[in-house]
C-alpha cells in the first residue's frame, strides 16, 4: 500500500467537527468536475491511491476515469462499502425487507422465483455477495487491490459477535476481486482479536489514531500495545482528531508506530494536500 | 453478568444488541422478533437464543433487563409485561403512544424499584451535555428566546411505507424526529406547558406529517421555535440544532460543536467575550467499543450501570419520555384544534 491514501469525506459533507463546515463542503462540490479537479491535482501531487465510500457519485468519477485512462494508468481506489447512510435511511423509510427489495439488482423476488438465489432456504452468504456485487460494479475496469467494509457494519459484526461473515467477506473478495480485504473500524483491539481468532492473519484495519485518543474506543493505550506488539498492517486515519491537532503534531505521533503502513487523510486545497504528503512521507518509516 | 435480552430487532434494535452484545458486563441471552428472515440470521452466526415471542422469552430466560426497540405501538404491553416479571427496562423511544400507558409504565416502574430508562441518546452527545451545564450556571443572564430544530433525509419521494406511514403506530416525523427536539428542549432549557401555532404538514408521506412547526411555550416562561423537518435532503443525516438566545448572549449547539457568544467575558467559564467555538473532541464521552456515535453506547452504559448500582439512572427516565409524550400530545391536540 502506499503510504499516502487520498480520502473522499470532505467531497461528502463529511466533517467530524463540523455540521458547518461539512455543508460549505457540498456546496463547493456540488459538480463532480470539482471533485475531479481536486483528485487531479492529488495525483500531480504523487498521490495515486484513492480510498472512498459506494456513493453514488464516486459512479461518475469512475466513469470519468475509464473515459480517460492515459491520465489515471497508477490510479488504484480502494472502495469502501457500503455507503452506509443510503441504507440506514431506507431501513428507517422502508424496514429490512422493504431495503433489501430496494437494494438488490434487479428484482429481488423474480431472482428468487428463478431459483437462482435460495432466498427461502436464507442464503445470506448469498445475499451478502450479491450486496457486495451490487456496490462493486460501477468499479468494473479500474484496479481496487484493496476492498474494505465500511466501519458501521464491521462494528455491527463485531458486536453482534457473527464472526463468521467476516470469514465470507474476506473469502469472498479474495476469491472474486482477486483483492485484498480491509476493514474500517472504532474498535481496532477488539477487532484485531475477533479477525485472529478466526485464522484471518495479518489483516489490513483502518482506525482512528491519534494523539488524544478521539474515536479509539477502549482507549489510547490498548491501541498503542496493540500497534506495537501485535501483527498487522494498519492504516492510520483521523489522525488530526477531527481538527484538534495541528498537523504536524499530529503526524509526529505516528512515528513511534513503524507498522503503520498508510495514513489516510482528506483535504481540498492544493497547499494542505502537498503539506499532509509530506509529513506523512518524513513521517512514516515504512517502505 | 448481567443477563439481558433485546425484544425487536430494527435497525435500533440490532444496534442495540451490537452494543449491548460488546458490553463486557452483560451476558445478551436472547433476541426476539417476528421477522423470520432476521431471526435467522441471528440462529446462523450467533449463540444468543431467538424467540418471535416476548412472553416465551421473559417466562423462559433468566433475565435482568429487557430491551425494547419495536415499533412504537409495543412498547406498552411490553414493557408492562416485563416490569411486572421484575425485569429492568430500556425502552425505545418515543415511550408510548398515549400518555395514560406511559403513566402505567411509570408508576409501576418507580413503585418496584425497577431501572427504566427511555432511548433519547442526544443526552450522551458531549456537546448538548455542555450547553445543559453552562445554561444551569446562569452564563446567558436571563434568556429571552430559543430555537430547537432538526433536519434530515428519511422520506424524499412520495411513496407509502412501513409502521412509520401510520399515524396511529407512532409513525411520522413527530413521534420519530421531533420527539428527540422536544426531549432536548425540556430537559436542557425548560419543559413546555402550552403550545401554540402548531403545524404539522405532509410533503412526500401519505397520513403522517413529514414536518413540524410550532411554538413551545415553558414553565420558566420563556417561548421558542420548534422546526422539525425529516424530508430535507439537504442534510446527508439527521442533524439536531439548539440555539438559546439570552440577555447576555447566545448558544448555539449541534453533535458536532458548541458556538457560545457572550457580550462580557466570564472568567469563571474561561469565555472570551464574543464567540468561543468548541468542538466535540474536548466533550466526547469515553467508550469501550463504539457503533455509530458514543452516545449508544453511553446511554447503554448508564443503564447497566444503574442496574448494577441499584439506583435510579441521572438521564432519560421514564418519567423524562412520559413528559416528551405529554408534549407530543399538546402539538397534536393544538393542531387539530385549528
Amino acid at each position: 500500500m502506499d503510504k499516502v491514501l487520498f480520502g473522499d469525506n470532505q467531497f461528502f459533507a463529511v466533517n467530524h467537527a463540523s455540521d458547518e463546515k461539512a455543508r460549505a463542503q457540498s456546496i463547493r462540490f456540488k459538480e463532480d468536475t470539482a471533485i475531479i479537479k481536486v483528485i487531479d491535482q492529488a495525483i500531480t501531487l504523487g498521490i495515486n491511491t484513492f480510498m472512498c465510500t459506494t456513493h453514488d457519485r464516486i459512479g461518475n468519477l469512475c466513469n470519468h476515469i475509464r473515459e480517460n485512462p492515459e491520465n489515471y494508468r497508477d490510479f488504484k481506489i480502494y472502495p469502501c462499502m457500503p455507503y452506509a447512510h443510503k441504507y440506514a435511511n431506507a431501513v428507517t423509510e422502508l424496514g429490512i425487507m422493504g431495503t433489501i427489495k430496494q437494494y438488490v439488482p434487479g428484482n429481488l423476488f423474480s431472482t428468487f422465483a428463478k431459483g437462482g438465489f435460495a432466498f427461502l432456504s436464507k442464503d445470506f452468504i448469498g445475499l451478502m455477495e450479491l450486496l457486495i456485487d451490487a456496490e462493486m460494479k460501477m468499479f468494473k475496469g479500474i484496479n481496487t487491490p484493496v476492498i474494505f467494509i465500511q466501519n458501521v457494519l464491521v462494528d455491527m459484526i463485531l458486536g453482534l459477535k457473527m464472526y463468521d461473515i467476516f470469514k465470507e467477506y474476506d473469502n469472498y473478495i479474495r476469491k472474486k476481486y482477486n483483492a485484498e480485504p480491509g476493514y474500517i473500524t472504532m474498535n481496532m483491539p477488539a477487532l484485531l482479536d475477533a479477525l485472529n481468532g478466526l485464522g484471518i492473519e495479518n489483516p489490513i484495519i483502518c482506525s482512528s489514531i491519534n494523539k488524544i485518543g478521539f474515536r479509539m474506543s477502549g482507549g489510547i493505550e490498548i491501541y498503542e500495545k496493540y500497534l506495537k506488539e501485535k501483527r498487522f498492517r494498519p492504516i492510520a486515519m483521523q489522525v488530526l482528531a477531527a481538527g484538534a491537532l495541528q498537523p504536524k503534531e499530529a503526524i509526529e505521533y505516528l512515528s513511534q508506530f513503524p507498522k503503520i503502513e498508510s495514513v489516510l487523510f482528506g483535504a481540498s486545497s492544493k497547499a494542505h494536500i502537498q503539506e499532509t504528503k509530506d509529513l506523512i512521507e518524513q513521517n512514516l518509516l515504512q517502505h | 453478568m448481567i443477563k439481558g435480552a433485546i425484544i425487536g430487532l430494527g435497525k435500533m434494535g440490532i444496534s442495540h444488541a451490537a452494543i449491548v452484545g460488546a458490553h463486557p458486563d452483560v451476558d445478551m441471552v436472547a433476541v426476539c422478533d417476528t421477522s423470520s428472515l432476521v431471526l435467522d440470521a441471528f440462529k446462523k452466526f450467533s449463540a444468543v437464543r431467538t424467540y418471535n415471542n416476548y412472553k416465551e422469552l421473559i417466562e423462559k430466560e433468566t433475565l435482568d433487563f429487557v430491551l425494547v426497540a419495536t415499533p412504537t405501538r409495543f412498547h406498552y404491553p411490553i414493557a408492562k409485561f416485563a416490569l411486572e416479571k421484575g425485569l429492568h427496562v430500556f425502552c425505545e423511544k418515543p415511550f408510548s403512544l398515549t400518555t395514560a400507558e406511559g403513566e402505567e409504565l411509570t408508576d409501576i416502574a418507580q413503585n418496584k424499584f425497577l431501572v427504566n430508562q427511555v432511548g433519547y441518546h442526544n443526552h450522551f452527545i458531549g456537546t448538548f451535555r455542555e450547553m445543559k451545564r453552562l445554561l444551569k450556571t446562569g452564563v446567558l443572564g436571563e434568556l429571552v428566546h430559543f430555537v430547537g430544530e432538526a433536519y434530515g433525509p428519511v422520506v424524499t419521494k412520495e411513496k407509502g411505507g412501513t409502521w412509520r406511514s401510520k399515524p396511529e403506530e407512532g409513525g411520522g416525523c413527530l413521534y420519530d424526529y421531533a420527539s428527540h427536539v422536544i426531549n432536548l428542549i425540556q430537559e436542557i432549557i425548560g419543559r413546555p406547558v402550552k403550545t401554540s401555532g402548531s403545524q404539522l404538514k405532509n410533503i412526500y408521506s401519505n397520513g403522517v406529517e413529514d414536518a413540524v412547526y410550532g411554538t413551545l411555550h415553558l414553565q420558566n416562561g420563556i417561548s421558542g421555535i420548534l422546526s422539525v423537518n425529516w424530508s430535507d435532503e439537504t442534510y446527508r443525516k439527521m442533524s439536531t440544532i439548539l440555539t438559546v438566545q439570552g440577555k447576555n448572549g447566545k448558544i448555539i449547539c449541534d453533535a458536532t460543536e458548541i458556538k457560545i457568544f457572550l457580550k462580557e467575558e466570564s472568567k469563571k467559564e474561561g469565555l472570551d467575550k464574543g464567540w468561543t467555538i468548541k468542538y466535540i473532541t474536548d466533550f466526547a464521552i469515553p467508550v469501550k467499543y463504539y457503533l455509530r456515535g458514543e452516545e449508544y453506547s453511553a446511554q447503554i452504559d448508564q443503564f447497566i450501570d444503574s442496574i448494577k448500582n441499584k439506583k435510579p439512572v441521572e438521564n432519560n427516565s421514564f418519567e423524562e419520555g412520559l413528559y416528551t409524550d405529554k408534549v407530543i400530545e399538546m402539538i397534536i391536540n393544538d393542531y387539530k384544534k385549528q
